[in-house]
């Protein structure tokens, strides 16, 4: 494993493959006949923080699953951390023990206690002793800030609660890469912030992240890149400063007018 | 309905709780609300006394105060009572006790069906109570208790062998009962993933084994075993009846536990396998760990419900001449000494059955009460 190796901070690449912690070239999917993702190339670095916006129905989310294997894409390559995803069940299960993902239905496991749904992965999969699983993971629940919630089950828990859990509980694997589904789209308003506030600690942590989100506020105080999506093909990605000013096709000046004016 | 009490203003936020309005409480109010809300009630609760003032006192004095508990037959039960048939002949079934637990089972080693009934009831609580210490252990008794219980009863290493056709009454109930019921929740667990499979040819095995017993009568079943499958063994060969029988009522129970586990599954939304995967779990990891504890807690209904009916339908093992409670008891309606004595026999068998199953029932329902963890408020 290859997990000692420190991240490297942003603009310290030495060089261009090294750096590249995903790599998609040429990936196109189909569900049926329906073709959801069309030619999708796109390149992360190490510690890249990259937002993904679009309509609902573009295939953002959609991407962001290929890259975890949740959705198999049809074509192309895939390559996460220096392994190419493809049948063998190994290289799945090594990838997605590397990649954290975060659901916009938390999709906690109602039958555990939150510390047992944060431990499940590092004991069962990290093989690590369950005093030491429960140590680490009282230190994650801590970063989420809700240490006192441990022995509760999720049910008994707010939304937002419920996301920060799970957040701990990907995080407790020590992921190289976490992916974000929505993660505040099924969240109550006052809600959202309590979320957005661990994520951006998370990214000043260092940490890789694909993030599906209309929250546009954390785009423009987090991201590096804004990649915006519509019907399954990447139309622009920019930094968010240029995105959100000067957005260059007509359909990203669409979007933009339609979530930006309520 | 009493007038609102005038309620004192508050100023906006600082509205304490009040407690809620003043029902009619205690066992009258009870009556009131319960028996007598309306003419029709009224009518109905008066219909029901009268029911229960005419039928109770005859049968509590036909099933206890007028009824015989030691006589060495049923004319000697009939001289002690006031008149003929005026109360049970309980003597009956006090005399056949022996013979309705413990079949034919040879007399100097009934301490061998003792022990397994006791080895029973602890395999249940062990396996069953939550907090007990030792929990690892217990469970490992109660996985093993099958083998130990076939080896006690049917002997063999340093015990007498004792043949199935000497095992009848309440014991042979129990085993055809616990054997169907303790092996058809593993075997029906995994036809339903198998059913929900992706590989075809598992999925289609899986598929045809649950549609085909499902289709068939459990006593079709029964005869298959009892005569056809002698055809496909090798000439010369014998193979137990009971196991024969066994095998069918546990393939035929597990069948249903199949459909009921898949329901529980299909009850699960897709965020909990994708959870799983995400977090790099394997297959089998994820469906222990997180797929089933889920899946089969929806379904303990179902599977008690599955339990509760193979235990019952053990009985039908009396048509291919097996002689479990109902089949014994049933010869020994014929004894010239018992004749005629059906409703003591039918009481007491529906007593039995009905206690076991009640036992189940209630089971489950305390199971499934322990088991809510909140989520679904």
């Amino acid at each position: 494993m290859n997990q000692e190796t420190s991240v490297s901070p942003i603009g310290s690449r030495l060089n261009e493959s090294d750096s590249k912690i995903i790599s998609i070239k040429g990936m196109h999917k189909w569900f049926g006949d329906f073709h959801v993702l069309k030619d999708i190339n796109l390149e992360v670095a190490k510690s890249e923080r990259i937002v993904i916006c679009g309509p609902s129905g573009s295939g953002k989310s959609t991407l962001i699953r290929c890259i975890n294997r949740l959705e198999e894409h049809q074509q192309g390559s895939i390559i996460v951390d220096g392994t190419e995803l493809t049948q063998d069940l190994k290289n799945i299960e090594i990838i997605r023990s590397e990649v954290g993902m975060v659901f916009q239905q938390f999709n906690l496991f109602p039958h555990l206690s939150v510390l047992d749904n944060v431990t499940l992965a590092p004991i069962w999969v990290r093989k690590l002793p369950r005093a030491e699983a429960e140590e680490q993971a009282m230190q994650y629940l801590e970063r989420v800030k809700i240490p006192e919630q441990a022995s509760k089950y999720p049910g008994q828990l707010s939304g937002g609660q419920q996301q920060r859990v799970a957040i701990a509980r990907s995080l407790c694997m020590n992921p190289r890469i976490m992916l974000f589904d929505e993660p505040t789209s099924a969240l109550d308003p006052e809600m959202i912030k309590e979320v957005l506030d661990v994520m951006i600690e998370l990214a000043e942590s260092g940490m890789t992240m694909l993030v599906v989100t209309h929250e546009m506020g954390f785009a423009t105080a987090v991201a590096d890149r804004v990649i915006f999506m519509d019907e399954g093909e990447i139309i622009e990605e920019k930094p968010p400063k240029d995105f959100f000013e000067n957005p260059e096709h007509d359909r990203t000046k669409l979007f933009l007018s339609q979530i930006l004016h309520h | 309905m009493s007038e609102t009490p005038t309620n004192p203003r508050y100023a906006p936020g600082t509205h304490p709780d009040l407690p809620p309005p003043r029902r009619t409480t205690g066992a009258l109010g009870w009556v009131r609300s319960n028996l007598l809300s309306s003419p029709l009630n009224v009518a109905l609760t008066l219909l029901s006394v009268w029911l229960l003032w005419t039928i109770l006192p005859p049968s509590i004095h036909w099933l206890f105060t007028g009824a015989i508990w030691t006589a060495v037959d049923r004319k000697e039960c009939w001289a002690l009572m006031d008149a003929p048939r005026d109360g049970a002949c309980w003597a009956f079934i006090r005399g056949s006790f022996e013979l309705f637990v413990y079949g034919w089972y040879p007399e100097p080693e009934r301490w061998r069906v003792n022990l397994t009934f006791i080895l029973f009831i602890a395999a249940i609580v062990g396996g069953l109570r939550e907090n007990i210490p030792g929990k690892k252990y217990w469970l490992i008794f109660a996985a093993a208790y099958p083998f130990i219980a076939a080896w006690l009863l049917l002997g063999g290493f340093g015990l007498e062998p004792v043949g199935t056709n000497k095992l009848g009454g309440i014991l042979l109930t129990l085993v055809v009962a616990v054997t169907g019921i303790s092996f058809s929740l593993p075997l029906g667990i995994a036809l339903a993933l198998g059913r929900r499979s992706n590989l075809p040819a598992l999925r289609g095995v899986c598929v045809i084994f649950i549609e085909f017993i499902r289709g068939v009568p459990l006593i079709t079943l029964l005869f298959v075993a009892s005569t056809m499958l002698t055809y496909f063994l090798p000439p010369g060969s014998t193979f137990d009846l009971l196991m024969r029988v066994l095998i069918m009522v546990t393939l035929f129970a597990s069948a249903y536990i199949a459909e009921v586990v898949r329901g529980g599954l299909q009850g699960l939304s897709s965020g909990q396998y994708e959870a799983a995967d995400a977090l790099g779990l394997s297959y089998w990891k994820a469906h222990r760990l997180v797929i089933l504890p889920q899946a089969l807690k929806i379904s303990i209904p179902g599977i008690v419900n599955t339990f509760i009916g193979s235990f019952k339908d053990s009985t039908l093992v009396l048509i291919i001449g097996m002689m479990d409670i109902l089949g014994l008891g049933r010869a020994r309606l014929n004894d010239p000494e018992w004749l005629g004595l059906a409703p003591e026999l039918y009481i007491f068998i529906s007593l039995f059955f009905f206690i076991s199953c009640f036992a189940m029932s209630r089971y489950s329902l305390n199971l499934e009460k322990k088991l809510q963890t909140g989520h679904k408020s």
